[in-house]
């Protein structure tokens, strides 16, 4: 599926951070990058100006090593000044390899140990519930990561208190750190373990807006079950040498001939 | 301890419906009371404890006041990285009401034995660790803890232990009470530690060896402002901790007057756990027997520091 102009706008900002800071999680951000665009453009209920506004929907990036996707969406909603995406890893930065609470306005909490964003979740959605708050919970996790056992936990705990303002987007690029989930840790039959859990679950399409939309007006009206939606995507979705390679999962020291490549994928003009 | 624990937070939960109670997989009918009384505030989650750390992290992020209980072995262990990263990280008031401090579950063998927990959590920041000594001051200490900013972890003894605590005593998170004024020698303690250094200062006032008791029920933030005013007082201090010997209150008690008081290092000798697993069941007490971790014990080192034998 061809990614348009604004998909490729927000993969500009993620390569600019990752030429400043001479690394990153290259793959694991670009397979995110539309599901972060469909929340942030037309789902999610927030005030950049007011990160804390009380009736905020929460977004928990559990996967937190595909920050560098979502620092381009904050920083495009204006939660920050674009220019901090020029500071990415350096020493004073507020942007590091993985986000970080209380530092960075729009995120959550703090993450990259897996597994600790749906647990998490499930507290912020209980939360809403005994207050009889109305604001959505997403979670978003890798797939790798649901090798951990912490997941399946709160899984559990979601179904069991009828968590249905919980919703776990489940980036599954089919490829974790050192390869294939269907080599490392098969995953599979992924839809049937989440339905067994107890979840509604929707797939889509990652990198399809309309698909991606789709499931989240089933998981908004959805009366009485957290909702799972499995995104199918592509692990370095928009440049074609890190698609689907696992070498790609995260790139330092890249040379200029790779950059050039980039820009060329993502049909750069000039940086900005 | 742990029931005047659990009937505190059931009394504070009343009065503050940010309280909230998350348990594991306790004991059949534990607060049923509160349940029933207070259904929002009473959570029991299962075996699932990192998420539920985790959890009652969210709860804490939306202003909930979260107490997790459960067997202090499967706080400190099994949940380490979720204590650090959702609960310290993010600096947030969740309590952790652990079960069986120590040696208190001895005859169930050494994965039940919190032998290594205050060591294991001294390790990070924003953490304050208590471990009080008798139900009054559990009480006392539950009261205080609601509006105690960080993480806490609250180490409960066995029940049923010894009160040393007046009512009126001024009970206060980080510093340190004076059970017992010193005069030529000092034992330092925490928990039911406490009971056993006073034990032994009958044992040597009986002798005219008038030592006092320092009682640390916090252990972190240790606080150093008593050990500076009563350390340099006295002649001879030993710690006396149910705890291995490597990170708890002795060490706390050393690397502070390491950084602090170095002129105050040579008076200081520890009791504790030698760095071992359990080898054998028994009680509370035969188990601390084992480990020469007891009144005599005490006294005796006590004796053998100030030459007095």
């Amino acid at each position: 599926m061809k990614i348009d102009e604004r998909s490729k706008y927000l993969r500009k900002l993620i390569i600019k951070m990752v030429e400043v800071g001479n690394r990153g999680h290259i793959g694991s951000a670009m397979s995110l990058v539309e599901i972060l665009r469909v929340l942030y453009d037309d789902f999610l209920s927030f005030r950049a100006n007011v990160p804390n506004w009380p009736d905020r929907d929460r977004l928990i990036l559990s996967k937190g090593h595909g920050c560098l996707a979502l620092f381009s969406i904050l920083a495009d909603k204006e939660f920050f000044d674009k220019k901090e995406l020029s500071t990415f890893c350096q020493p004073k930065s507020i942007l590091g390899g993985h986000p970080e609470y209380g530092k960075v306005p729009g995120i959550e909490a703090s993450t990259g140990a897996l597994g600790h964003g749906l647990p998490i979740g499930v507290g912020v959605a209980l939360a809403a519930k005994i207050q009889n708050k109305n604001h959505k919970i997403i979670v978003i996790t890798g797939d790798g990561e649901l090798n951990e056992g912490s997941n399946w936990e709160a899984s559990m705990t979601a179904s069991k208190h009828k968590l249905n303002n919980l919703c776990l987007m489940i980036d599954y690029n089919k490829i974790q750190s050192y390869g294939k989930t269907s080599e490392v840790l098969e995953l599979e039959p992924l839809n049937d373990k989440l339905k067994s859990f107890g979840y509604q679950v929707l797939e889509a399409d990652g990198h399809n807006l309309d698909q991606i939309q789709s499931c989240l007006y089933n998981f908004k009206h959805c009366k009485e079950k957290p909702t799972a939606i499995i995104c199918h995507t592509v692990k370095g979705k928009g440049i074609s040498m890190a698609e689907n390679n696992p070498y790609w999962h995260h790139k330092s020291n890249l040379k200029e001939s790779d950059y050039e490549e980039i820009y060329a994928c993502l049909k750069f003009e000039t940086l900005i | 301890m742990r029931k005047t624990s659990l009937t505190t937070i059931h009394n504070i939960a009343r009065k503050n419906d940010k309280v909230i109670f998350i348990g594991s997989d306790l004991g059949a009918g534990l607060l049923d009371d509160m349940k029933k009384e207070l259904p929002k505030q009473f959570l029991m989650e299962g075996v699932s404890e990192q998420s539920i750390i985790g959890m009652s992290a969210g709860l804490a992020m939306e202003g909930f006041i979260p107490y997790v209980n459960t067997i202090a072995t499967f706080i400190t262990r099994r949940c380490f990285e979720q204590i650090a990263i959702d609960l310290c990280l993010h600096n947030l008031p969740v309590k952790l009401l652990a079960n069986g401090g120590g040696a208190v579950y001895a005859p169930l063998g050494p994965t039940h034995l919190a032998i290594d927990d205050i060591g294991i959590l001294r390790t990070l920041p924003n953490m304050t660790i208590v471990a009080p000594c008798d139900a009054v001051e559990i009480n006392k200490l539950i009261i205080e803890s609601i509006l105690w900013p960080s993480p806490m972890y609250i180490r409960l003894g066995k029940g049923g232990d010894e009160i040393i605590t007046n009512d009126d005593v001024d009970f206060k998170i980080g510093k340190a009470l004076i059970k017992k004024e010193p005069h030529i020698g000092l034992f330092v303690t925490t928990g039911v530690m406490t009971q056993v250094a006073l034990e032994a200062c009958k044992i040597l006032d009986k002798e005219n060896i008038i030592c006092g008791v320092m009682h640390m029920h916090t252990i972190k933030p240790i606080d150093g402002n008593s050990i500076k005013k009563y350390f340099p007082k006295v002649e001879s201090v030993i710690t006396i901790e149910e705890h291995s010997l490597i990170g708890g209150l002795g060490s706390a008690v050393l690397e502070f007057c390491s950084n602090e008081l170095p002129q105050e290092l040579h008076k200081i000798s520890r009791i504790g756990i030698p760095d071992k697993f359990a080898d054998q069941y028994g009680s509370q007490k035969t188990l601390l027997d084992h480990w020469n971790i007891n009144s005599n014990e005490a006294s005796n080192k006590m004796r053998k520091k100030l030459k007095l034998n």
